[in-house]
């Protein structure tokens, strides 16, 4: 290397600063400010390598090269041995981030700007792409620009995967004065954080893809529901709304144009069933975040009754791309009809956790192992859990399944966020069934019976067949209590409880045996 | 008593001064509730009635909605909330274990306020920190990788920091 580096690159994410990525940034400037060292700081967003975090960064002549892990205990030294000029002689040192293999593997569409620009920095992001998105799609016409995000193929990445441009369509269609655009921004899947990336990394491609959502059906207001459990990302968003609208992307007279376009933030509280777009809808009018039945769609009747765009975060962050880029080079990503790509998440008991987006069609066997490495603990991995707390849980047979949504409904599982959670043969899957319909029974908005009750009656089932209580009957009776949560809920709270409940007793019996009883596999 | 009765009208003032402001927001009663929750660090129950008559509601909607959402609370938390993820990711990496040790630190189960009131222990369903299970927040403050010694640690360092305080 010829010349020291200028600047340094400090993550500010939440995972990185629960793993001290702001004490380092202090420490860093401490230095800084003692030498008075020619150092500037910037403090991007996470690339999603996070057992490398907090992984600093520094612009070179070659490129962006990082180092990682410096917990805030290196940081001091790293600075005091002043291993900043000669990088890449420091152990830690990684190379040209883009070069690193995890990175490299990937195809990061939705996630291009992530952990590289600063994530409040108007001129970072249009320097990178950003509003290329919208300038499209001020030229065109609403139905074309609908027809674009229909022909890409991009269906929603909350985990429904319905296509965005039939919503889009249904309520372009409606004739209503007052439309809305909701961003659902519950991400409450346990092993899901890849919303939480983007709006702390990326805020404005979100802000960006609900813009054009409400150029294309005609729409002036929008809200993101955030939930509550994300206070950093709530605190880079607004950020991002007030810069937006002191450059005229928020507003009126957006970019120029005759449109506009007001966005507020709002919080959740605490309620896991608010991220069901009816019950989101009812937390937004300040009501009790109950269920409502379907239908009407929210495209038809949404928010206090008009004609409302409900999307996820990841969705709406990945249509500027597609504007920007054409419908046909998004497409060209995927396998069968999931087109595009999808931002996994690996979580749990995992060595390599992180995130990573790739094209769908590459099979969970290969995530598990070209990027997971295995368990964090170093045991063998007994069972993945897919798709958040009402997605199934995975045996070693079912790995070799491809990241798909019809794949995994074939095998009774959902695909949902893209969460992937880790588990090594430590694990109790008795404990994990249960779990199931306890989580289901703290989260319940009550609306419905079977989920409302049913949940309650799971737990004590359960507890009946590991205690060896009738095991053989209970499992009969647990059975036919999953078939009605499953066909007689009215949202997927209850409806899919019964799938990692189910999957557990089908793949792990040998765990619900009592010591006493045998097998009561149904 | 007069104590009781003065902080009641300086809680029904800064209700009051709380619906002005954001009354005219469409579905306000959330971020009321939200902003009266910063305030104060809960809501109380005895003014869900000025928030009703604000909003033109009645007490049992206000009620109704106040209670449904885990976040509102009814009650005066500790000094500190410590919450623990309950989630699966954090299960994978051994949160039940984490929250035993912590049941049993603070003398206190999830939901209540340990004796010495410094400190009310939460649940929580994902903080989004998957990738560093076992997650727990403080305040705005997340924390990864947390296992019996960290949360030890994190205990002693908040319990030492309000020492200082006084």
């Amino acid at each position: 290397m010829t010349a020291a580096p200028s600047k340094i690159y400090i993550p500010r994410d939440t995972t990185a600063c629960s793993l001290g990525a702001d004490r380092v940034a202090e420490v860093i400037q401490q230095h800084i400010r003692k030498h008075q060292l020619a150092l500037e700081i910037v403090r991007n967003g996470s690339r999603g390598l996070y057992w490398l975090e907090p992984m600093l960064e520094f612009e070179t002549e070659q490129g962006r090269v990082a180092c990682g892990p410096i917990t805030p205990e290196k940081a001091d030294e790293f600075m005091a041995a002043a291993c900043w000029r000669n990088i890449d002689k420091h152990p830690l040192y990684l190379g040209l981030t883009e070069e690193i293999d995890y990175l490299k593997k990937q195809q990061r569409l939705t996630f291009s700007r992530v952990g590289i620009i600063a994530p409040t920095s108007l001129e970072d992001y249009c320097r990178h792409g950003g509003f290329a998105g919208l300038r499209t799609a001020l030229a065109m016409k609403p139905q074309a620009i609908i027809s674009c995000v229909t022909d890409s193929g991009l269906r929603g990445r909350g985990g429904a995967a319905f296509p965005t441009g039939i919503k889009w369509q249904t309520v372009l269609d409606t004739t209503s004065a007052q439309k809305y655009i909701v961003c659902n921004a519950d991400e409450g899947d346990s092993g899901t954080y890849s919303d939480r990336m983007i709006m702390e990394s990326d805020p404005f491609s979100l802000l960006e893809g609900m813009i054009i959502s409400a150029l294309a059906v005609g729409a002036n207001q929008g809200y993101i529901y955030l939930r509550e459990e994300y206070p950093l990302a709530k605190e880079v968003l607004n950020n991002a709304i007030d810069v937006a609208y002191a450059n005229g992307y928020l507003g009126s007279a957006i970019a120029g144009s005759k449109f506009s376009f007001d966005l507020e933030l709002r919080l959740g509280a605490g309620a896991y069933i608010c991220g069901e777009e009816t019950s989101m809808l009812e937390s937004l009018e300040g009501k009790r975040g109950e269920v409502r039945p379907k239908p009407p769609l929210p495209a038809i009747s949404g928010l206090f009754g008009q004609p409302t765009v409900v999307n996820n975060v990841i969705s709406l962050a990945t249509v500027p791309i597609i504007l920007a880029l054409g419908a046909e080079h998004y497409e060209r990503y995927g396998a069968g009809r999931c087109r595009g790509t999808l931002p996994f998440q690996l979580a749990g008991n995992i060595k390599y956790a992180g995130l990573v987006e790739l094209a769908f069609g590459y099979s969970l066997r290969n995530l598990l192992e070209d990027f997971g490495g295995g368990t964090r603990s170093g045991k063998p991995i007994r069972a993945v859990q897919v798709g958040g707390p009402l997605g199934a849980y995975l045996p070693e047979s079912q790995w070799d399944t491809a990241l798909d949504y019809e794949a995994f409904i074939e095998i009774d599982a959902v695909l949902g966020h893209g969460g992937v959670v880790v588990f090594d043969d430590s694990v109790d899957m008795s404990e994990q069934a249960r779990f199931s319909m306890e989580f289901c029974a703290i989260e319940s908005c009550g609306k419905c019976t079977p989920c409302r009750i049913g949940s309650v009656r799971g737990v004590e089932l359960i507890d009946k067949i590991c205690a060896g209580d009738a095991p053989t009957q209970n499992s009969i009776l647990l059975e036919d209590l999953c078939y009605t949560m499953a066909n007689a809920s009215l949202c997927a709270m209850g409806g899919m409880t019964p799938i990692p409940v189910r999957s557990a007793l089908k793949h792990f019996a040998e765990d619900f045996e009592d010591a006493i009883g045998p097998s009561p596999k149904p | 008593m007069g104590l009781v009765s003065n902080s009641l009208l300086a809680h029904e003032k800064l209700v009051k001064r709380i619906i002005k402001e954001l009354q005219g927001l469409p579905g306000a009663l959330l971020p009321i509730l939200h902003r009266l929750q910063d305030e104060l660090g809960f809501i109380p129950p005895a003014l869900l009635a000025v928030i009703a008559a604000g909003l033109n509601l009645s007490r049992a909607e206000v009620h109704g909605v106040a209670s449904f959402y885990h976040y509102f609370r009814s009650s005066p938390p500790g000094r500190n909330s410590i919450q623990i993820c309950r989630a699966e990711s954090c299960q994978a990496m051994g949160s039940r274990a984490l929250e035993a040790h912590a049941q049993r630190t603070l003398q206190c189960k999830f939901d209540q306020t340990s004796a010495d009131g410094e400190f009310t222990l939460l649940p929580v369903y994902c903080l989004g920190n998957c990738a560093c299970s076992p997650a727990v927040r403080v305040g705005d403050k997340v924390y990864g990788h947390v296992d019996a010694a960290k949360f030890d640690a994190l205990v002693a360092a908040l319990s030492t920091s309000e020492v200082e305080v006084k």
